[in-house]
């Protein structure tokens, strides 16, 4: 079987005939496109036209549709065109695939400036929105802790006791692995840079206060931002995608008093416990690098640490924790609720939610550090 | 095609598809179990059988999706299997496939959708795979400003019909569906069907439907296949199922919605 597509031109006296051969056939792919280019093009000025399908073994839409478009431009040129040896399902073929012009359906694209122009717009437009819909999240989910507390029966313990499960217990190998390894980290360039000055017991006055104040609720802040406000996000998204949120609210379910409340209270629950034991293992490893490099014995490290922190140390990054967990649960559920109905849509969300939490976290933090420096706390 | 031979598919046969004695089992449970069936070229097989009693695994086996414990497959006279990768994805592409939920791309809109296996395999201009995809879309009934929509904005009926414009987009020789009127309404359900059987009768195409949906094996199947513990249980035009001796095909044929069906059916014949 010749399965070269390919066609054969001859010049009668009753114009041209063009004798058409092979597989017209999708799969040909390139050469079929070319060939029907050059079926429209080798007739020159040929007033009549007959396009002979006798020998072609193979047709399928779009080899039909590339015949018929070299048809209608040869007639559009001023040829009469006609089909010679159809089969039945040749017939059928062509005429499901007529040419027809395509262009007008197709949209218009505007230039690129004014795309980008209008990119900026919208995204002012959705940076105002977003706070809109933060502040109105905020009002929404007071009103619904408020509940809580007029009706604590409706309460859904369970929902929390889980939800602490996995936000705080499930979090302390990896807050307390992360806040260890910095300690040790921290401790052994303070170490280095205070020995140059015969300051090296100094190190511990720095990784106390370094520590509690601030760097073990930021990372462990960061830590939940993304472990767990990741998955309230995807959650919520993926129940707001599968209309699971609409069917609550069908039954007459608060989905704010089902969903949000539980995971914003166990987040504002676990973070402080979380951020102590962030202190407590970021301690400890400055406790051992300071031993190992610095040679400062565990008895000498405690009573330094004793003279240097006192309890408003201590309790300055405990009160920031709630704070941190509560900017993270909102944008959290919020990201999760403007999910749409796409899968990408979901992982958009997921990524928004992760870096807003994270960017919140640390501009909250500097809003407290000039709170707290004013107040010489 | 340089790296590797062309794949010679014998696209003449009678017998599309064949599959005999196949075995298909998750861990310790049998799904298929020495399961044979023909499927003949430019027949509309219907597929039934009880919920979970592997229709879908039959389907999902013919397209490579899950493992074969035992048995052959053979697709235009190859045998799965023993095709080397390059090979199995030239004849993949004589498969359309139309899954139960549409399985559009939600990142790319109904055109790219559409063009992407063109994209992919055929080297064809941006301008004439523009057309083929209206042209596919005008084939499904769709209109043309759906190109530009993505699945997400679509209606479940849209979905459908979208997601068959681009089962067809390497116009296969073989489509499979997958309860493809399951979700529509009583009247896309039937416009769905003719719209099936057109397609059959001008591209010249196989279709192996797995449906649930009486309707569709009265107005547009050829041949039914009912599936039950593992294996055919009957095959062959509707009259010869309805006469089956077997609890479930009896209860299935003589129930009160089948009795309703077939009684428009007979109505309408006359």
């Amino acid at each position: 079987m010749d399965s070269e597509i390919g066609f054969a031109d001859d010049v009668t006296e009753n114009g041209t005939r063009l004798t058409l051969r092979g597989q017209w056939l999708a799969s040909s792919g390139k050469a079929l496109e070319s060939c029907g280019l050059d079926l429209a093009k080798n007739t020159g000025n040929a007033t009549a036209v007959v396009l002979d399908l006798r020998e072609v073994s193979g047709l399928d839409t779009a080899g039909a549709w590339v015949i018929d478009r070299a048809r209608f431009e040869l007639e559009s040129a001023g040829a009469k065109v006609s089909y010679a040896a159809l089969s039945e399902a040749q017939k059928t073929l062509l005429s499901e695939a007529k040419y027809r012009d395509f262009s007008v359906v197709a949209s218009k694209r505007s230039s690129a400036l004014i795309g980008f122009l209008s990119d900026v717009g919208m995204s002012v437009v959705v940076a105002w929105r977003d706070f809109v819909a933060g502040v109105a999240f905020l009002g929404e989910l007071i009103v619904a802790l408020g509940g809580v507390v007029s009706h604590p029966g409706q309460f859904r313990i369970t929902s929390l006791v889980f939800q602490l499960e996995r936000i705080a217990f499930r979090s302390v190998p990896i807050v307390g692995l992360i806040n260890f390894l910095v300690g040790c980290i921290v401790s052994q360039q303070s170490l280095f840079q205070l020995q140059k000055f015969g300051a090296a017991q100094f190190s511990v006055d720095l990784i106390g206060i370094l520590v509690l104040r601030e760097l073990a609720v930021l990372l462990t802040s960061i830590m939940i931002a993304g472990r767990s406000g990741s998955a309230i996000t995807a959650e919520i998204g993926s129940m707001k995608m599968r209309e699971e949120i609409d069917a609550l609210r069908v039954m007459g379910l608060d989905p704010m008093r089902i969903l949000i409340v539980p995971r914003v209270l166990a987040l504002i629950i676990s973070l402080p416990i979380l951020t102590f034991l962030g202190d407590m293992t970021a301690l400890l490893g400055g406790l051992l690098t300071g031993w190992i490099y610095g040679n400062i014995s565990p008895e000498i490290y405690l009573t330094r640490l004793q003279s240097a922190i006192a309890f408003n140390t201590f309790a300055v990054g405990l009160i920031k924790a709630p704070f941190m967990a509560l900017v993270i649960g909102l944008n959290a559920c919020v990201e999760g609720f403007a999910v749409g109905g796409s899968a990408e849509s979901l992982g958009q969300q997921v990524t928004n939610s992760v870096v807003k939490s994270i960017f919140m976290v640390i501009v909250v933090d500097g809003l407290f550090a000039i709170f707290f420096a004013a107040i010489s706390y | 095609m340089a790296k590797s031979a062309k794949l010679q598919l014998d696209t003449d046969a009678k017998t599309i598809i064949s599959v005999q004695d196949l075995v298909v089992g998750f861990g310790t449970k049998i799904i298929l179990d020495h399961l044979c069936l023909d499927v003949m070229r430019g027949e509309i097989l219907g597929f039934i059988g009880p919920s979970g009693s592997g229709k879908s695994v039959l389907t999902r086996a013919i397209l490579g999706l899950v493992p074969v414990r035992s048995g052959t497959i053979d697709v235009l006279g190859q045998r799965l299997g023993e095709l080397s990768p390059a090979h199995l994805s030239q004849l993949e592409r004589h498969f359309g496939v139309l899954f139960q939920q549409g399985a559009l791309f939600s990142a790319l809109t109904v055109k790219q959708n559409i063009q992407l296996p063109m994209r992919e395999y055929l080297g064809i201009s941006q301008k004439l795979m523009d057309e083929l995809a209206y042209l596919k879309l005008e084939l499904v009934g769709l209109p043309g400003d759906a190109a530009d929509k993505f699945p997400s904005e679509l209606s479940g009926g849209m979905i459908k019909r979208a997601a068959l414009a681009r089962a067809l987009s390497l116009d296969p020789d073989i489509l499979f569906l997958d309860e493809p009127t399951s979700g529509l309404d009583p009247i896309g359900a039937g416009e769905f069907d003719d719209l099936i059987v057109t397609l059959k009768k001008t591209l010249g195409l196989t279709i192996f439907m797995v449906t649930h949906d009486l309707d569709s094996l009265y107005t547009a199947c050829d041949r039914v296949a009912a599936l039950g513990e593992g294996k055919i249980i009957e095959v062959g035009p509707l009259s010869k199922l309805e006469a089956s001796n077997d609890a479930w095909l009896q209860s299935y044929f003589h129930g009160k919605r089948a009795r309703a069906v077939a009684g428009t059916q007979k109505l309408a014949a006359h």
